[in-house]
C-alpha cells in the first residue's frame, strides 16, 4: 500500500493556531465524506461476500453438530457425534484415501506434463502460440461437457479406446464399474483439463529466468540437460511452489468431473463428492454432510496457511 | 539466445568483441538443426495440440452420427452426411433452447453485476480513504480462498428458504459477490498514475466522475479479463445450479445435459449426447478463440508475481 490512510479525528483534545483549526475542519469535512463515498461504493459488494461465503463456514459448523435430514423442521444437538461417526465408520478410511489419490496423483500429474509441454512451448520455433492456446483451452470448458465427452471415448463397447484396445487384442477394461478403474479414469481426464494451466504458468515462468545466466551456462559448456536440472528448476521454485499450492486446492474442490463421470460415486468420492452426496444424495445426511465440509475446509485452511507462511521466507533464490 | 544470428559478414561494420560466436554454432538451416527443431520443437507441440484437439474434433463428428455409426465393432471416423438429426432430438428430449436462454440470462446478468461491484469495490479501496482499508483488502483475500463447494449447504438452505430454489435470480445470488474481480482490479488501480486523479481533484471532479471518466477509460483492458473470466465461470457454473433447480424451466446448460444425459443413457443415445456437449462447449471455445490473450492472462495472474 502505497496510500496512506486519512488521519481520524482524533479525540485528544489539541490546542491548534487558527490556520490549523480551519485545515482540520477541511479534514474532517473530506474524511466524513469519503468515509460515506467508501461505504456507498463497497458495502453491497462486502455484504454479498459476508453474507455467501464468511456466514457459511460458521452455519457448517453449526449446522455439524446436529441430526439433521436435510427438509425436516426438527433437528437434534449431537456435539461432535458426526465427527465421531465419519472417523470411525469405514467412510473415513475410503474417502480419505481416495481424496489422498485424487489430489496427489492429478496435482503431481498436471504439475510434471504441465513442465514437459511449457518445456516444448519455450522451444524458438512457430506456432508455440497457437499450440499454448490449444494447451489451455481445456482448462476453460465446462468440466461437464468435457466430462461426457471422455465418458463417450472411455465407452468399453463403442468407444475409441476400446476400439484401439482391440485392435491390439486387448478387451477394454470396465472404467465405469469398476471402482478402482473409475478413479484412473477421472484422474486421466481431471489432469488433461488442467494441465494447461501448469503448463502456461510455467512457461511464464521460464520466460522471465535470466537470459545471462542461462547463456553463461551454456558457454561454460553445461548441456541443456544439466542447465534444467541444475539452473531452470531451482530458479523456477517459486512457480513451482505456487502451482502446488493452486493445484493442491483446486484438486481438493474437483467436483463437475465427479459428478458427470461416476454420478454414485463408486471409488470416486471425494472429500467434497461425499459432502454433496451426503446432504443432496439419497439420504439427505445435512449435519452429517455439513461435517465433511467442515474438514475440508479445515485441509484447505492448513494449506493457505503454509502458503502464507511459505511466501513471507521467499521461496525463490534472488 | 543468439543463435540465430549470423557473424556479420561486413567487413567494415564495426565488429564488436562480443558479437563473435565463443562457441562454434551450425548454421541456421543445418541439417542437424533442422533435425533439432523438429524433434525437439514441432514435434512434442504437435503431440500437446492434438491430445487436446482430438477429444474435441472427435465430440463434433459424433454428434453428427447416427446410431447406427456408433454401435459398430469398426470405427467410423467421419459421419456420412452432416445431418442435425441429433440436435433436433437433444432439443426436443429436452428444453434446449431454455437451458441456453437461462445460461444466457444468468452469465449476462451475473458477469455484468460482478463486474460493476469489483470496480466500484476496487475504486473504494484504493481512492478513498476509509479507516481498516487494509483489513478489509485482507478479509477480500481470504474469501477468495474459500471455495464455494464447502458453502454450498448453508447456502442452500437460506436461498431456499427465502423462496430462490427454481428461480434464475436463486442461482445468480449467492455468486454476484466478487473477491477475485476486486483483487485483481485493486491491484491495477494501483499502478495509476497518481498525478493524473490528483489534477482531476484539482479541477473538482468529483469521485464519481473520476472513476467514470479517468480510471475505468484507462483500465479496459483489465475490466476485460475481469469480465470475461467472469463470463467464463458463470457459463460453466455447475454445482450450484445443479442443487437449486430440479425443473427444466430454470436449469441452466451444464445441469440440463446431466438431464439429458439422465435420459439418454443407452448406447445409442452418444450421438445426441455428444450434440449438447457440442452446444455446451462450443460457445466459450468461440469466446476463448477470440479473446484468449485476456482470458489466459486473467486466470493465471499472480503466478509471477513472487
Amino acid at each position: 500500500m502505497t496510500r496512506q490512510l486519512a488521519p481520524l479525528p482524533s479525540t485528544k483534545p489539541a490546542k491548534p493556531g487558527p490556520a490549523a483549526g480551519l485545515r482540520r475542519r477541511r479534514w474532517t469535512q473530506r474524511t466524513r465524506r469519503d468515509f460515506f463515498v467508501f461505504l456507498a461504493l463497497a458495502l453491497p459488494n462486502l455484504v454479498l461476500i459476508a453474507v455467501f461465503t464468511y456466514r457459511p463456514l460458521i452455519s457448517n459448523i453449526y449446522y455439524s453438530t446436529l441430526d439433521w435430514t436435510l427438509g425436516s423442521p426438527s433437528a437434534t444437538v449431537v456435539g461432535i457425534n458426526n465427527y465421531i461417526t465419519f472417523f470411525s465408520s469405514d467412510d473415513a478410511s475410503k474417502v480419505l484415501g481416495t481424496t489422498a489419490v485424487f489430489t496427489v496423483v492429478t496435482v503431481g500429474g498436471s504439475m510434471i506434463l504441465g513442465l514437459l509441454i511449457a518445456l516444448a512451448l519455450n522451444a524458438k520455433v512457430r506456432g508455440t502460440t497457437f499450440a499454448r492456446s490449444a494447451v489451455f483451452a481445456p482448462y476453460v470448458l465446462s468440466g461437464v461437457g468435457v466430462g461426457l465427452v471422455w465418458l463417450f471415448i472411455f465407452d468399453p463397447g463403442y468407444g475409441v479406446l476400446a476400439w484401439l484396445l482391440r485392435g491390439i487384442g486387448q478387451q477394454s477394461p470396465q472404467w465405469i464399474n469398476d471402482p478402482q478403474l473409475s478413479l484412473v479414469m477421472v484422474i486421466l481426464v481431471y489432469v488433461w483439463k488442467n494441465l494447461g494451466y501448469c503448463a502456461v504458468v510455467y512457461l511464464a515462468g521460464l520466460q522471465s529466468l535470466p537470459q545471462d545466466v542461462m547463456e553463461a551456462a551454456s558457454l561454460d559448456g553445461a548441456n541443456g540437460f544439466r542447465r534444467f536440472i541444475s539452473m531452470s528448476l531451482p530458479l523456477l521454485s517459486p512457480t513451482t511452489f505456487f502451482l502446488l499450492i493452486t493445484s493442491l486446492l483446486s484438486s481438493l474442490q474437483a467436483f463437475d468431473l465427479i459428478r458427470i463421470m461416476t454420478p454414485l460415486g463408486t471409488g470416486t468420492s471425494t472429500l467434497i463428492y461425499e459432502a454433496y452426496l451426503q446432504a443432496f444424495g439419497a439420504f439427505n445426511r445435512a449435519g452429517y454432510s455439513a461435517a465433511i465440509s467442515v474438514i475440508l475446509f479445515a485441509i484447505l485452511l492448513v494449506i493457505t496457511v503454509v502458503q502464507l507462511r511459505f511466501v513471507e521466507r521467499k521461496v525463490h533464490y534472488s | 539466445m543468439s543463435s540465430l544470428s549470423p557473424v556479420n559478414p561486413d567487413p567494415t561494420a564495426p565488429a564488436t568483441q562480443e558479437a563473435e560466436p565463443l562457441i562454434p554454432r551450425d548454421r541456421p538451416f543445418s541439417r542437424r538443426n533442422l533435425v533439432q527443431a523438429i524433434l525437439g520443437g514441432y514435434v512434442p507441440l504437435l503431440l500437446a495440440t492434438l491430445v487436446v484437439f482430438l477429444p474435441l474434433l472427435w465430440m463434433v463428428l459424433s454428434s453428427f452420427k447416427q446410431p447406427g455409426e456408433i454401435i459398430t465393432m469398426d470405427l467410423k471416423v467421419l459421419p456420412e452426411t452432416l445431418n442435425p438429426e441429433n440436435y433436433r432430438i437433444a432439443m426436443t428430449t429436452v428444453p434446449f433452447g431454455q437451458f441456453f436462454l437461462n445460461s444466457t440470462i444468468v452469465t449476462v446478468a451475473g458477469a455484468s453485476v460482478k463486474v460493476i461491484l469489483a470496480i466500484l469495490t476496487a475504486y473504494a479501496l484504493v481512492f478513498v480513504r476509509f479507516p481498516f482499508k487494509n483489513a478489509i483488502f485482507m478479509l477480500i483475500l481470504v474469501a477468495l480462498m474459500v471455495p464455494p463447494q464447502v458453502s454450498i449447504l448453508p447456502n442452500y438452505i437460506l436461498i431456499s428458504g427465502m423462496g430462490g430454489k427454481n428461480t434464475l435470480w436463486g442461482i445468480i445470488l449467492p455468486g454476484l459477490g466478487t473477491a477475485f474481480g476486486t483483487f485483481l482490479l485493486r491491484q491495477h488501480f494501483l499502478t495509476l498514475p497518481n498525478s493524473i486523479l490528483e489534477s482531476a481533484e484539482i479541477d473538482g471532479a468529483g469521485h464519481w466522475r473520476r472513476l467514470w471518466r479517468i480510471v475505468v477509460p484507462i483500465s479496459v483492458p483489465s475490466i476485460a479479463t475481469v469480465g470475461l473470466v467472469t463470463i467464463v465461470s458463470e457459463w460453466n457454473e455447475y454445482i450450484w445450479p445443479l442443487i437449486i433447480t430440479d425443473r427444466p424451466e430454470t436449469m441452466t446448460l451444464p445441469v440440463g445435459l446431466t438431464l439429458l444425459q439422465n435420459s439418454e443413457s443407452n448406447a445409442s443415445g452418444w450421438g445426441i449426447l455428444m450434440a449438447g456437449a457440442v452446444l455446451v462447449i462450443v460457445p466459450i471455445l468461440v469466446i476463448f478463440a477470440a479473446l484468449q490473450r485476456y482470458i489466459v492472462a486473467g486466470l493465471t495472474q499472480g503466478s509471477v508475481t513472487g
